[in-house]
C-alpha cells in the first residue's frame, strides 16, 4: 500500500494521550489549594455522618430524600413546593462564579473544582507509591516487570478505595448513611445505591485517575466559558515576558549570564530555562506560552518559578498573577468596573433573594378545588351542593387541628367527607378531603365567588383563605 | 485498520485504488474509543442474543435463558381459574422466558407500589365500613382505588364524577350518585348488594289504564306532590284518585319505597327524565305522562365476577360519600 505524505496536518489527529506527571512543589498556592483541599474532603466525606435532632424525619444533619421528596439540610426542611429554591441557589451559584472569574480568572477550576481536588489526591497517591515526577518518569519507561506491576497495581487498587468511598459517600447523602453503610455491605441495600455507588467509583476511577487535564480541556463546558468572561483587567496566571525574556529572549544559567547584572547588559531575559514550571504543571502546559484553554490557573508555577528565583536572590514574580492590561501598560486592574460591580449586584441580589425566600417558606400550603363533574347537584330538598376537592400541605414538624369555613354564601352548610369536624393534618404530611357545600337556590344567581378559611386552633399560624367559585346551575 | 510501522510519522495509509493517475483514498484508522465502542455493541448483542428472545426460526424463537416468575391463577381442564372453598382463587408460581406481559403480571404483584397497596388492603380488609370512613388515612386509601375502579368499570354509565345523565328519554338516563336519595338504599351493606349482584328496576306501563284527560290529571297530581310551578290544582285533585295504583309502589303519599327502588315523587330530585329541565308545565306534564304510559325498565349488571369482595367494599365507602348524607 502507498502513502500520501500528510506533514502539514500537525499536529497528529489519532495521537494517543502522553501521561503527565507533574512533580511536586512547596509554596503559598501548593498551600492554599491543600487547605481548600482538606476543608472540601472533610466537609464532603463527614457531612452524612452528623447527626441532627428533629421531631420528625431523620435524624441526619442533611439528607436528600427522594422517596419522601424532602430535602433536609439541618433546620430546614425543603418540600417539593419550595423547589424553586433550588433553582435560585444554582443562579446564585452562576452569578457568584462570573463574579469570580470576572476578578480573578478561573479560581474554580484551580482551586475548587471536585475534577481538580480529586486528581490532585489521586496524583498524591502516585507520588507516594511510586516517587515523584523523575521515577514515574523512569517506571512509565520500563517494561512490565514485577516492579512496574506491583507498584501501577497498588496505585489503582487505593485509587479504586477512594473512588469507592467517594462513591458510597455520594449515596449516603440520599439515605440514612449508618443504615446503609451496614446494609450495603450485607448486601441488603436498594439497588439504586449498589448502581450510585458503582457509577460514581468507575467515573470517579476514569475522570481523577486516568483522563485528568483531558475533562479540563475536552469535555468541561466551564473551562470554555470562563475564559469569555476575561477582560483586560482580569488577573490571570501569566509569565511577564517582557521581564523573562529581555531583548535576546530566554537562556539557561551560563558562564556570563550568571548575575542578574550580567544577564540584563547583555539583553538576556531573567527566565533561566530551567523548566520547573512546565514540571510542575497538572496539565502539562508551558505558562510561558501566554493564556491558554488548558491553563486551570492553579498557581503551582507561580510557586514553582517563585522558589527559583528566590533560590538566586532575584525579586519574584515573574510568573504572577496579573492582567494583561499589567503586563502591557504596568497599571493595576481596578476592582470598581462596570463588569465587577455588575456581577457583585447580581451576585448580592440573588444571595438576598434566596435568603429571603428561605426565610418566607409558608408553613401550611393549601388548596382547594371545585369538583366539574358535576359542578353542581340539587339534592332532595331543592337547595344545591357543590363539591370541593381540599388539599392541606403541613410543613411544619408539629401536628395542626385545623378548622375550615366558607365565607361569602348565604345559609352555607358545610360537610367534611367523613363527617369530620376537624382536620387534624400530622406534622410533614398531607392530607385530602372532600368537602360539601350546601346553600338554598339563590334565584337567577348561577354563580357565586365564595371564601374558604383555615383556622389553626392553637392559633399559631395566621388564618389562610382561598377563593373559588360555587355554582347554583 | 492501525498504521501500519513502516509509515512515516504525518503519512496516511491509502486504500491502494487510484483513479485517474493520482485520485486516492485514505485509508484513516477510526478513533480509537470509537473502535472499542464498536466492539463493545458486539459484546452487548451476544449477551443480549444469550439472555433474551432474539432469534426467528421455523415457526417459533429463540427464548433466551432470562425469566420471570409471577403468580397465575391454577386452571382446571376447561381453562377455568380453580377456586378453594372459600371463593378465593387458587394461585401457583409460574416462570416463563423473559417477555413484558409477564414482567407487567410481576410488576402487579411485587413492584413497591403493588405492595404498598397490598398493604393497605390487608389494613382495611378487617374493619367495617363506618372505621374505613372515619379514619383520613384509609379513606384516602378507598377513595383513591374506589375512583381508579370507579372509572373503569361504573363511569360508562354513571359518569366519571358519579353524575350520571338526565336526560328527556328515561331509557338513556342513568342515576345520579352525588345526590343525597338513594332509589335503592344508600347504606353500605345495601350499596354493596346491589353492585355484587346488579339491580333489575321495573315499573309497568300503565297506558292502557290511564288515556287522555285521566293520564294527564294524574300527571298533574304527580308534579304537584314535588311542589312544581305551574301546576293546576283542580286537574291534581282530579288525578290523586288515580294516583291509588301507583301508591302500591310509591307509597300512599308518593314517598317512595327503597326495598324495591320506587323513587321519592315528593323531593326536588328527578332520577330518569329532566323534569326539572323542561322549561314549560306542559313539557314537564309529557315527561310523566311518558313514563306512566310506557313505564320503566331498568338495569345494573353483577359485578361480583368482574370485581372482588374487597374491591367493592371500597368503591361502595367510595361511591357512599359522593353526596354527603
Amino acid at each position: 500500500m502507498s502513502s500520501v505524505d500528510l506533514t502539514e496536518q500537525e499536529p497528529e489527529l489519532y495521537q494517543a494521550r502522553d501521561p503527565i506527571h507533574p512533580k511536586s512543589i512547596k509554596g503559598r498556592f501548593r498551600t492554599f489549594k491543600t487547605s481548600v483541599l482538606v476543608l472540601a474532603y472533610a466537609i464532603f466525606f463527614l457531612l452524612p455522618w452528623v447527626r441532627w435532632e428533629r421531631l420528625v424525619g431523620p435524624n441526619q444533619a442533611v439528607m436528600f430524600d427522594i422517596p419522601t421528596r424532602r430535602y433536609y439540610l439541618f433546620d430546614l426542611v425543603i418540600h417539593p413546593q419550595d423547589m424553586f429554591l433550588l433553582a435560585g441557589f444554582l443562579i446564585l451559584a452562576a452569578w457568584l462564579l462570573f463574579f469570580v472569574t470576572g476578578l480573578v480568572g478561573r479560581a474554580f477550576c484551580g482551586y475548587f473544582c471536585f475534577q481538580t481536588l480529586w486528581t490532585d489526591v489521586f496524583m498524591k497517591v502516585e507520588h507516594w507509591v511510586q516517587g515523584d515526577r523523575n521515577k514515574r518518569l523512569k517506571l512509565e519507561k520500563q517494561g512490565w516487570n514485577l516492579e512496574k506491576i506491583a507498584k501501577k497495581g497498588i496505585t489503582i487498587l487505593i485509587w479504586t478505595l477512594i473512588a469507592f468511598w467517594t462513591g458510597f459517600t455520594f449515596t449516603a447523602y440520599w439515605a440514612d448513611a449508618p443504615h446503609l453503610f451496614v446494609a450495603f455491605f450485607t448486601g441488603t441495600a436498594a439497588s439504586a445505591a449498589y448502581m450510585t455507588t458503582g457509577i460514581l467509583t468507575l467515573t470517579t476511577l476514569v475522570a481523577a485517575g486516568f483522563a485528568r487535564e483531558q475533562v479540563c480541556i475536552y469535555m468541561c463546558p466551564y473551562a470554555r466559558f470562563q475564559a469569555v468572561m476575561f477582560d483586560k483587567e482580569t488577573l490571570l496566571v501569566s509569565y511577564d515576558a517582557a521581564r523573562g525574556e529581555g531583548s535576546q529572549g530566554r537562556k539557561p544559567l551560563q558562564k556570563g549570564l550568571m548575575a542578574l547584572e550580567e544577564r540584563h547588559a547583555s539583553g538576556t531575559g531573567d527566565c533561566i530555562d530551567c523548566k520547573l514550571c512546565v514540571q510542575v504543571c497538572p496539565t502539562g502546559i508551558d505558562i510561558r506560552d501566554g493564556l491558554q484553554l488548558a491553563c486551570i490557573s492553579c498557581g503551582l508555577c507561580i510557586d514553582a518559578c517563585d522558589e527559583i528565583m528566590t533560590k538566586r536572590g532575584w525579586p519574584t514574580g515573574l510568573i504572577r498573577y496579573a492582567s494583561e492590561q499589567e503586563l502591557e501598560t504596568g497599571k493595576k486592574p481596578s476592582l470598581l468596573k462596570f463588569r465587577t460591580i455588575g456581577y457583585g449586584l447580581a451576585t448580592f441580589l440573588a444571595s438576598a433573594l434566596l435568603i429571603y425566600g428561605i426565610l418566607t417558606i409558608k408553613p401550611l400550603d393549601f388548596s382547594i378545588q371545585q369538583i366539574r363533574q358535576p359542578l353542581f347537584v340539587v339534592m332532595s330538598d331543592g337547595s344545591v351542593q357543590n363539591n370541593y376537592e381540599l388539599k392541606i400541605n403541613n410543613k411544619e414538624q408539629y401536628a395542626l387541628e385545623l378548622e375550615l369555613s366558607v365565607l361569602g354564601l348565604k345559609d352555607a352548610q358545610i360537610a367534611i367527607g367523613g363527617n369530620f369536624t376537624t382536620l387534624d393534618i400530622p406534622p410533614d404530611e398531607t392530607r385530602n378531603y372532600l368537602i360539601h357545600i350546601r346553600a338554598p337556590r339563590e334565584s337567577g344567581l348561577s354563580r357565586q365567588l365564595i371564601t374558604f378559611k383555615l383556622t389553626d386552633k392553637t392559633g399559631h399560624l395566621p388564618v389562610i383563605e382561598s377563593t373559588t367559585s360555587f355554582n347554583f346551575k | 485498520m492501525s498504521q501500519s510501522p513502516e509509515n512515516k510519522k504525518g503519512q496516511v495509509e491509502t486504500t491502494g485504488h487510484v483513479w485517474d493517475g493520482d485520485l486516492r483514498e485514505y485509508n484513516n484508522p477510526l478513533p480509537r474509543w470509537w473502535l472499542w465502542g464498536f466492539y463493545g455493541t458486539i459484546i452487548f448483542a451476544v449477551v443480549y442474543w444469550i439472555l433474551y428472545p432474539a432469534w426467528p426460526y421455523a415457526d417459533t424463537f429463540t427464548k433466551g435463558v432470562a425469566t420471570v416468575s409471577f403468580q397465575a391463577p391454577v386452571l382446571d381442564k376447561e381453562g377455568k381459574p380453580v377456586k378453594a372453598a372459600d371463593g378465593t382463587v387458587e394461585m401457583q408460581t409460574k416462570t416463563e422466558h423473559w417477555n413484558s406481559r409477564a414482567l407487567f403480571y410481576q410488576e402487579m404483584q411485587t413492584s413497591p407500589s403493588a405492595l404498598a397497596q397490598q398493604e393497605w388492603l390487608a389494613k382495611v380488609k378487617d374493619m367495617s365500613f363506618e372505621q374505613i370512613a372515619a379514619n383520613p388515612d384509609t379513606l384516602n386509601f378507598a377513595n383513591a382505588m374506589g375512583h381508579a375502579l370507579f372509572g373503569d368499570h361504573c363511569a360508562a354509565c354513571h359518569g366519571t364524577g358519579g353524575q350520571g345523565v338526565l336526560s328527556m328519554n328515561p331509557e338513556a338516563s342513568y342515576p345520579n350518585l352525588t345526590d343525597n336519595a338513594w332509589i335503592h338504599g344508600g347504606d353500605y351493606t345495601k350499596i354493596v348488594q346491589d353492585m355484587t349482584n346488579g339491580i333489575k328496576g321495573n315499573m309497568p306501563a300503565f297506558g292502557a289504564l290511564f288515556k287522555g284527560e285521566k293520564l294527564t290529571d294524574l300527571a298533574q297530581y304527580v308534579l304537584s306532590l314535588s311542589h312544581q310551578p305551574g301546576v293546576n290544582e283542580e286537574a291534581a285533585n282530579r288525578g290523586k284518585a288515580s294516583f291509588a295504583t301507583c301508591a302500591g309502589c310509591h307509597g300512599a303519599n308518593g314517598e317512595g319505597n327503597q326495598m324495591i327502588g320506587a323513587p321519592n315523587l315528593t323531593d326536588k330530585i328527578w332520577d330518569f327524565v329532566d323534569v326539572s329541565g323542561a322549561p314549560t308545565i306542559d313539557g314537564k306534564l309529557k315527561l310523566v305522562e311518558g313514563v306512566i304510559d310506557h313505564g320503566l325498565q331498568h338495569q345494573m349488571p353483577k359485578f361480583s365476577d368482574r370485581l372482588t369482595p374487597e374491591q367493592i367494599r371500597l368503591l361502595a365507602v367510595y361511591v357512599r360519600q359522593l353526596g354527603g348524607t
